[in-house]
């Protein structure tokens, strides 16, 4: 056998040694490779985007590309903020929460009620079809269905929309593992006490799987809060601030992917980058504080 | 009268036909919109790499897309591998539990945190400008820098799946090696990685269907060209690349044609997800 004969010997022994520090060297050279584009990134914006930050980033319109040449031809910070990315962006991921929460969560005790029936089994794989489509060619469906038939022009709701059934796997899945956690017997205890279904439902699986589900939420939104590519073909975006739903809106990476292509307003785009990944953080740690307080 | 309990069944199974109709509707929303191409160019379309929207010449063919959507992916997935899987070991091995797993666990979980968007800005002003000092490419765009960006996109999706195989591998069987005299890397090569083997592959194919359908990222990096690329660092489009770049200014036969291109990036990534399930669901049994 070829493992009889690596082991014998004495200069063998030595090779095996060898090859075994070797490897696991690379093992942490290359999971040190696999951190460092993080740290590189975070680094990056923060050093290139700190300087733009500050009150008038958060309540002051992106400027033109005019104000922005002006300010950069004299050296100085570029005036004016992200006020209208910031909102939009805000309005649209509340509308489409508006419409994935409840959906999800409803479906997500469906799969956890019906377990292993049938027809469980194939929303489950619709769910995860679902899921494995591409953002881009969400976009495309809200494009067809909210733009073209329901808001005829650019708008707010098919923004929203295209981020609903992005959300929506995300948290019917949550919501399954969830509530399959929560421990069988205080749901028969609920059942043994004559409790009707819609008040085990209210009163037992929700508050008792409430971190797990508000975890499963705050992390679906933390994932399509920096979607650009489907809000290009969806809301377009506004220089205005809108609160409209039926009238384009703009939204933090959409305003990001307009400075990156003016020249006058590419000093913009660190800063804007830096509040987008401020916000994914503070969502992501947010759940994991709600996921260490339960355990 | 109807009790309670079946008013909440009844709107429990409602609310799961929406998730189908959803997707269904989106399939024949694609089709619908797919049916211009069919009438006018037919199957050609899928085979042909021409894109020539002049009018009285119009061409369109989604090879040249078919082939960076490809060419992309194997070199994400290609440059992932070692990373990913390094990273696997790291936490689910090596340093199994400890704190500094714990870090490099989240520092990955953070990678995916990163918006698309983001991963193109650095691409463009710290990656490219290094595959132009490397003489790799004039500009710097195309194929190999998009596929750069592309595998640390995925990482995280590679990592996470492969990281909880290789901690199911039972430790019995690990320490039955180690009492044989194994060092820790036979050990690796030699119990662990049979065990985990499918699990692994998995999550590999798993991370190639989210590189299929990246769109940001690729789109600010892969150079824009319509053609099949001629080298790996030549420029090329992906299928989600050539949409986010010429939707804007699309209508009538073009329009179709991207429509036709979303119906295609569906029905791949579905399949490799599907791939994908079909051995975690034969793994499980």
């Amino acid at each position: 056998m070829a493992f009889a004969k690596q082991i014998s010997g004495e200069g063998a022994l030595k090779r095996r040694v060898v090859k075994n520090r070797l490897f696991a060297g690379s093992v942490i050279f290359f999971s040190m490779l696999t951190i460092s584009p993080i740290l590189l990134i975070v680094y990056k914006l923060v050093a290139k985007g700190y300087r733009q930050i500050n009150i008038d980033f958060f309540t002051k319109k992106a400027p033109d590309t005019y104000e922005a040449m002006v300010a950069v031809g004299a050296g100085e910070v570029i005036p004016g903020g992200i006020l209208n990315g910031i909102a939009g962006t805000l309005y649209m991921v509340f509308i489409a929460s508006l419409i994935a929460i409840p959906v999800g969560l409803l479906i997500g005790i469906f799969l956890y009620d019906q377990q292993s029936k049938r027809y469980a089994g194939v929303v489950r794989d619709v769910v995860d079809i679902l899921q494995g489509v591409p953002s881009i060619v969400l976009g495309l469906i809200a494009y067809f269905w909210v733009v073209k038939n329901i808001t005829n022009g650019f708008s707010a709701l098919a923004g929203s929309t295209a981020l609903a059934i992005m959300m929506m796997p995300l948290i019917i899945r949550s919501t399954e593992e969830t509530l399959k956690m929560i421990p069988e017997t205080i749901i028969e205890a609920g059942f043994a006490l004559g409790v009707p279904y819609h008040k085990i439902i209210l009163r037992v699986l929700i508050p008792s799987g409430f971190s797990g589900l508000l975890t499963g939420i705050l992390l679906a939104i933390s994932r399509i809060i920096g979607e650009t590519a489907p809000l290009m073909l969806t809301a377009l975006g506004s220089m205005q601030v809108n609160f409209q739903i039926d009238k384009p809106t703009s939204a933090i990476p959409l305003l990001i992917w307009e400075f990156y292509n003016d020249p006058n307003m590419v000093d913009l785009i660190w800063s804007s980058s830096l509040l987008l990944m401020m916000m994914v953080l503070l969502l992501n740690l947010l759940s994991r504080q709600i996921i260490a307080r339960r355990s | 009268m109807i009790s309670s309990e079946r008013v909440v069944k009844i709107v429990l199974f409602l609310s799961s036909l929406l998730i189908i109709l959803v997707t269904a509707g989106m399939v024949l929303s694609l089709m619908n919109g797919s049916i211009p191409v069919f009438k006018e160019i037919g199957l050609r379309f899928i085979i042909s790499s021409q894109w020539n929207p002049t009018e009285g010449s119009e061409e369109y063919g989604a090879m040249a897309f078919i082939a960076g959507t490809l060419m992309t992916s194997f070199i994400a997935i290609i440059i992932c591998f070692p990373l990913a899987f390094s990273t696997s070991l790291f936490i689910g091995e090596y340093y199994s539990g400890t704190r500094i797993a714990r870090i490099v666990g989240t520092l990955v979980d953070m990678l995916a945190g990163i918006p698309s968007i983001v991963y193109g800005l650095w691409g463009f002003y710290v990656l490219r400008p290094l595959i132009v000092d490397l003489g790799l490419n004039a500009q710097g765009f195309g194929i190999f820098t998009a596929g750069v960006v592309l595998a640390i996109m995925i990482i995280p999706y590679a990592t996470s799946i492969s990281t909880e195989i290789i901690k199911m591998v039972s430790s019995d069987l690990k320490e039955a090696a180690y009492s044989l005299g194994a060092t820790r890397r036979e050990v690796i090569l030699n119990v662990l990685i049979p065990n985990a083997r499918s699990g692994i592959f998995t999550s590999f194919v798993l991370a190639f269907g989210r590189a299929l359908g990246e769109t940001m990222a690729v789109t600010m990096l892969i150079g824009n060209a319509n053609i099949i690329p001629d080298s790996i660092f030549g420029a090329g489009n992906t299928m989600a690349s050539v949409i986010a770049n010429q939707f804007g200014e699309a209508e009538g036969l073009k329009l179709s044609a991207l429509i036709t291109i979303g119906l295609l990036l569906f029905v791949i990534t579905g399949i490799i997800n599907g791939i994908g399930k079909l051995i975690i669901k034969k793994f499980n049994s």
